[in-house]
């Protein structure tokens, strides 16, 4: 017999349709690299590189002061869970010693020392989270806001092993029971998805100031664009000397802790 | 090929049976996962890997480790192996697809599996293992098959699988390699930031891989008409105890980086895993369970007579066997999590469910392996069919 | 043919069995009527038309679900020329009020249950 077989055609087949279907995904990996376009100047806050200072000092003038966690949390459905292992979290307090491991220093300023300082995502410029994400669920907004696509996300939680802040949490359960009031304006989250604070980019396309700058009763914290020199954050920046959390590991972290 | 599994004596269709019921009751408590969430795991916020992909680290070395079998032969011509080949081949297929189904019960959301390629992320590391442990699965099932289809007909494999078998050694060492940068790429974890973890990966499969697939032959040879021969035994065994002594020493260099140079986040992981952190020791019995059989097995691999001695042979692949089981599918992974990047300590430990998933996925490759030795052993008449 | 017998009663076997849900639905007297839809009362018009919409309306939904999250984009213009903001609970559920009799009615006589529930919610209806 001459030509191809029934045999060799199957086999041939096959191969033609397994190159096939792993060639075109890679070559839209490739052709998609460039981050997305911005359209966020159309309304609202023109920004190229938004940032958050935070004056510790501020902060703790209330003690016991959880207003932008409140605030924060409650517009953004955040559950509330009353143990460690189901926690989840955009903003809290960490011991100062915690946050800033790195700053281990046995004679440090009283006023610091065992006072919980404010974390969050760090909105890093040179993310490790979005490096490892195996579905571009997460990624950097031409702003620097580090988002989250809560429809893509397949929970496999290499971006809360890859950051270096703790900033990620994962729905180890159904959140919606433990949601005091679910607030009908922002979605809640089905299990096995990762959250973390998207610097409220749903408010910052409306003009909204962010939910916990605006609870602030201290004004503790400032935002605003780096890219801008007049704005409130290079001022802040430029007058007094600010920390970030590890900066060792080069992934430029935009909130900043006035000294 | 495939009737040649579906006849058996009493022995084995009570042993396939046993599996059956084990993976149906894995299944069962994954229905439930599927339908509380992965917070029927011991899982938390700090330690959000475990056992699951911990059990899939392992398993991608031992599928890896059917290379220390394929390579002497194909590559070094050395005959005496031709007998252990076709078996190295079906423990690793059983092997990755007990790792691709790991993965598969770690996921949040495993419905949504196919985003992976749906949008393929190359930046990540994952991106690269889904390829390699799929494409090494593949490379596995057509070699092993041609072959074994070849040596049914009593006739000479087909000179383009050779390319294809060379093409698997380099594709072998890649699988462990790329699983190994899941962890060693990552700044935020001291623990496993270390250039040393890829080469220790390596070193750990060679030396538990081959080791199983000893013991496989050893039970294999009971119960069938199988027989290896003593030579390629000794080779094999040979060739786990230089992995081992690696292995041994790769972990030493580890403990010297970290204790010499007194960084603390270096040393924390290792002082939780050796002897706890702030009281959190749950651990420690396991690791120096680890190191125990781990240097007492080596030890009996470098004695030539302990090592020529099958008995103690037997004793000593199953001792490295536990010990690398211990480091890597408990040790390894947790480590990495504690303490959290923010200081905290939280101890981790499967729980129920958790276990009997995980006992479910390792039945489902028994049953392969069995399913597959079977008809590789009746082809070649060394088993009554 | 050897063993007929045993060939033939488990195609048979297997035929009753594959077929079991069409016997059930024809013996509990389940019909398979078209479901009842509550269209809107005071909006005549949507995002696109009818036809699109019963046949598409969810990858009109998952497109405006990716401009929105990943490429900041709000706002939609239709056909008509009327802008729309392109939110799931806020325009769709705006005029479709009423999510049980038009949503759920069609989804649950196609058996599909689509995951938006999961974590969008009814504006009106508490959870």
């Amino acid at each position: 017999m001459s030509g191809i077989d029934r045999r060799n055609f199957i086999k041939i087949a096959g191969l033609t349709t397994i190159i096939g279907l792993s060639g075109k995904p890679l070559a839209d990996a490739f052709a998609s690299q460039p981050a997305q376009a911005s359209a966020a100047e159309k309304e609202g806050h023109v920004g190229k590189r938004w940032a958050l200072v935070i004056d510790p000092k501020k902060c703790l003038e209330k003690e016991g002061c959880r207003a932008c966690i409140d605030a924060c949390h409650r517009i953004h459905n955040v559950p509330q869970f009353d143990n460690r292992k189901d926690e989840i979290k955009w903003i809290w307090k960490e011991e100062y010693e915690k946050a800033f491991l790195d700053q281990e220093n046995e004679f440090i300023e009283d006023s610091l020392k065992e006072k919980p300082v404010l974390v969050l995502c760090n909105h890093c410029d040179n993310p490790p989270c979005v490096r490892v994400c195996p579905t571009q669920a997460t990624w950097k907004r031409q702003d620097g806001i580090v988002m989250m696509d809560w429809h893509r996300c397949i929970g496999c939680r290499y971006c809360v092993a890859a950051c270096p802040y703790g900033s990620r949490s994962f729905n180890w359960r159904d959140p919606r029971p433990f949601i005091k009031e679910i607030d009908k304006d922002f979605p809640t989250r089905t299990r096995g998805v990762v959250e973390k604070c998207t610097f409220c980019n749903e408010r910052l396309a409306k003009g909204l100031p962010l939910a916990c700058v605006e609870a602030c009763p201290e004004k503790a914290m400032a935002f605003g664009d780096l890219e801008d020199p007049e704005s409130e954050v290079r001022q802040l920046l430029r007058n007094r000397f600010a920390i970030r959390r590890k900066p060792y590991l080069g992934t430029q972290p935009v909130v900043f802790y006035l000294v | 090929m495939l009737e040649k599994a579906l006849v058996g004596d009493k022995k084995y269709w009570t042993w396939v049976l046993f599996l059956m019921a084990i993976i149906a009751t894995g299944f069962l408590f994954y229905l439930r996962q599927l339908g509380y969430g992965l917070g029927i795991t011991g899982l938390s916020r700090d330690v959000t890997w475990g056992f699951y992909i911990a059990q899939f680290t392992f398993l991608v070395g031992v599928a890896a480790s059917a290379v220390m079998v394929v390579l002497p032969y194909y590559l070094h011509n050395y005959k005496m192996f031709g007998k252990m080949t076709i078996l190295g081949e079906f423990l690793a297929i059983s092997a990755v697809t007990m790792c691709i189904l790991f993965i598969t019960v770690d996921l949040g959301q495993p419905m949504r599996a196919f985003n992976l390629i749906l949008h393929p992320s190359p930046s990540s590391v994952l991106f690269w293992d889904t390829i390699v442990l799929s494409g090494y699965l593949l490379l596995n099932v057509i070699i092993s098959r041609v072959t074994l289809e070849s040596e049914r007909k009593g006739i000479k494999p087909p000179s383009w699988i050779k390319p294809i078998i060379i093409l698997s050694i380099p594709w072998a060492i890649s699988i462990h390699t790329v699983t190994a940068f899941i962890y060693s790429g990552l700044g935020g974890r001291p623990f496993w930031f270390t250039a040393i973890l890829t080469p220790r990966f390596l070193a750990s499969a060679f030396a538990s891989g081959p080791a199983f697939l000893l013991l496989v032959v050893f039970i294999v040879r009971k119960f069938t008409r199988f027989d290896p021969g003593r030579e390629p035994i000794q080779k094999l065994a040979q060739i786990i105890t230089y992995a081992m002594l690696l292995n041994l020493f790769f972990i030493l260099l580890e403990v010297f980086t970290a204790f010499y140079s007194r960084i603390p986040d270096h040393m924390t992981s290792f002082q939780y895993l050796f002897s706890g952190l702030d009281g959190h020791s749950k651990l420690v019995p396991w690791m120096w369970t680890s190191v125990t059989l781990g240097v007492l097995a080596a030890v009996l691999l470098v004695n030539p007579k302990t090592r020529q001695n099958e008995k103690w042979l037997i004793f000593a692949c199953a001792a490295v066997f536990v010990s690398i089981w211990i480091d890597k599918g408990i040790g390894m992974v947790v480590a990495g999590f504690v303490p959290t990047p923010l200081g905290a300590i939280t101890e981790y430990w499967p729980t129920f469910p958790e276990t009997m998933i995980t006992l479910g996925v390792y039945a489902l490759g028994f049953l392969m392996i069995t399913i597959f030795y079977k008809i590789a052993l009746s082809v070649r008449g060394e088993i009554s069919t | 043919m050897y063993d007929a017998g045993k060939i033939i009663t488990g195609l048979i076997l297997f035929l009753v069995l594959f077929t079991t849900p069409i016997w059930v639905n024809l013996a509990s007297g389940t019909s398979a009527e078209r479901p009842d839809i509550k269209l809107p009362v005071d909006e005549k018009q949507c995002v696109a038309a009818t036809e699109y919409m019963k046949a598409s309306h969810m990858d009109l939904i998952y497109e405006w679900r990716d401009q929105v999250v990943r490429e900041e984009l709000r706002a939609y213009h239709s056909l008509s020329g009327k802008e729309y903001e392109m939110s799931l609970t806020k325009t769709c559920l705006g005029c479709h009020s009423n999510k049980a009799e038009f949503c759920d009615r069609c989804h649950n006589y196609v058996a599909v249950s689509p995951y938006c529930w999961d974590c969008h919610t009814e504006p009106k209806e508490g959870i």
